[in-house]
């Protein structure tokens, strides 16, 4: 199995930047206060806005490939997820055996009928627990969760950290972790970063930094 | 074979209705008394002035004169189908969507139809070119309006659908499938309606005004039929033309949506 390697050099948005990181196959936390670009960060990591710098992965930058070529390899999972098709099924790639399908959504704790259910069927939390599982299912090689677990309980949080965890280990790709929560990014990061308006700095910094403050 | 010509008592017999009604308007505290009466004002003053553009431009049929009021009347319609977007695109391309696409579903048609159906002699003979310019004009606006307004209307209302698809690895034209089927459908189904509700429901304005006018009504059914022909064509061709140039402006090359390209909605 190849180790994925991300790497961000320069990234600029908006008014934010420049950021630099460079990941191995490791879960990555990102914090930061409310309103900083958290989101941006991640949508400007799978080129759903402009940006400036540049994103490579395993040594090919972003501007080597496609929109939609770019973002099959590095898939974003969003805060609130959204459905357009009439059956959970559709929102699976076409070519997936439903085998595969029913397997995936049942290590997330689901039957095999929800993939026939209409989206409205679904509760807050599995609709993101199902979000999980539309974008694993194309095998990001880099996987970006935007506040994935806050609407979650504490059971299903655990399944799907734990999912997440698996599937980094199992393929040895770069997760990158969006949370307010401090407990979550110590429990599954390897590595966490404080966003700022003009850096990325290592969380262990940021704590030293408040203290020396107070 | 001439009408009957109407006098100045004719036409103040039928606008007295219009001012029986504005009176009804405010006894019923409708609030539309000022605004009809505004309405017929302004219609009696331009379609006067029309009359005598019309009247004069017949007379000389000077291609330079035809071409120039095609123009007006092409710019503005243009200028009508970006007011009737609820979220106007920003810029001059929102007037370049309505002027682009009524080039093609109009002027183009039109020239066809008086080049290879008409047949005049000149060819932009103005009594046919400027009529059918109009009718085309003002029919086909209707379509590629309504499917322009849709198409901006649901970009905003779906972004997050169209951006989490985009996420998934789909290209734009996937993300958008049914979207624009929806806004290419709700611009043709009323000229499609018409069509269908044309002789049964409806007598089609221009083929009630030829039979006045004394042609045999097989004759007049005749030019309604092309003209609704022309009309369909026109609107189909005016509204795919329309729902690409906006899909096109509002996603980039990297298949990205750029929203902020449209203009906060009007309150």
């Amino acid at each position: 199995m190849k180790q994925a390697h991300f790497q961000i050099a320069k990234l600029t948005f908006g008014k934010n930047g420049p950021y630099d990181l460079s990941c191995g196959p490791e879960c990555i936390g990102i914090k930061g206060v409310s309103g900083i670009g958290k989101t941006l960060f991640l949508r400007a990591l799978c080129d759903l806005d402009p940006h400036g710098g540049e994103v490579i992965l395993n040594g090919r930058k972003l501007s080597e490939f496609t929109g939609p070529q770019w973002r099959s390899q590095v898939g974003m999972v969003p805060a609130e997820s959204r459905w357009w098709h009439s059956r959970i099924r559709d929102h699976f790639p076409i070519q997936m055996e439903r085998d595969q399908i029913v397997e995936m959504v049942n290590t997330l704790g689901f039957k095999p009928e929800v993939l026939n259910w209409q989206p409205s069927r679904l509760s807050t939390g599995e609709k993101q627990r199902l979000s999980l599982a539309r974008t694993l299912a194309r095998e990001p090689a880099v996987l970006l969760l935007d506040e994935m677990g806050s609407g979650l309980d504490s059971a299903n949080l655990q399944t799907v950290e734990q999912i997440v965890l698996e599937y980094q280990k199992l393929k040895q790709v770069t997760v990158i972790w969006v949370s307010h929560d401090d407990d979550q990014l110590h429990r599954v990061c390897d590595r966490s970063f404080t966003l700022l308006v003009d850096k990325l700095i290592p969380v262990e910094e940021t704590s030293s930094l408040q203290n020396k403050g107070q | 074979m001439n009408v009957t010509p109407l006098s100045s008592l004719d036409l103040s017999i039928a606008a007295g209705l219009i001012v029986i009604l504005a009176v009804l308007s405010v006894r019923l505290n409708l609030g539309l008394g000022q605004q009809m009466v505004v309405s017929a004002i302004r219609m009696t003053i331009q379609l006067l002035l029309i009359g005598i553009v019309l009247q004069s431009l017949f007379a000389t049929s000077a291609f330079w004169m035809i071409f120039l009021i095609s123009m007006v009347m092409l710019v503005a319609a243009g200028r009508e189908v970006r007011v009737r977007l609820k979220r106007k695109i920003r810029g001059w391309f929102g007037f370049g969507v309505g002027v682009g696409s009524m080039f093609i579903s109009s002027f183009s048609v039109t020239i066809l139809a008086l080049l290879v159906i008409l047949k005049q002699d000149p060819w932009y003979e103005p009594r046919y070119a400027i009529p059918f310019l109009g009718m085309l004009l003002g029919n086909t606006m209707t379509g590629v309006a309504l499917a322009s307004d849709r198409m901006t209307s649901l970009f905003f209302e779906q972004q997050e659908i169209i951006e989490q698809r985009l996420m998934l690895g789909e290209t734009w034209r996937e993300a958008i499938a049914e979207l624009r089927k929806d806004g290419i459908r709700t611009g043709m189904i009323p000229i499609i309606n018409a069509m269908a509700a044309a002789g049964l429901v409806s007598l089609p304005g221009m083929m009630t005004g030829q039979i006045l006018g004394g042609t045999p009504p097989v004759e007049a059914v005749k030019y309604q039929l092309l003209i609704m022909f022309l009309i369909g064509a026109g609107t189909g061709f005016g509204v795919i033309c329309a729902v690409i140039m906006i899909e096109r402006h509002l996603f980039d090359s990297r298949h990205r949506l750029r929203l902020e390209k449209l203009l906060p909605p009007e309150q």
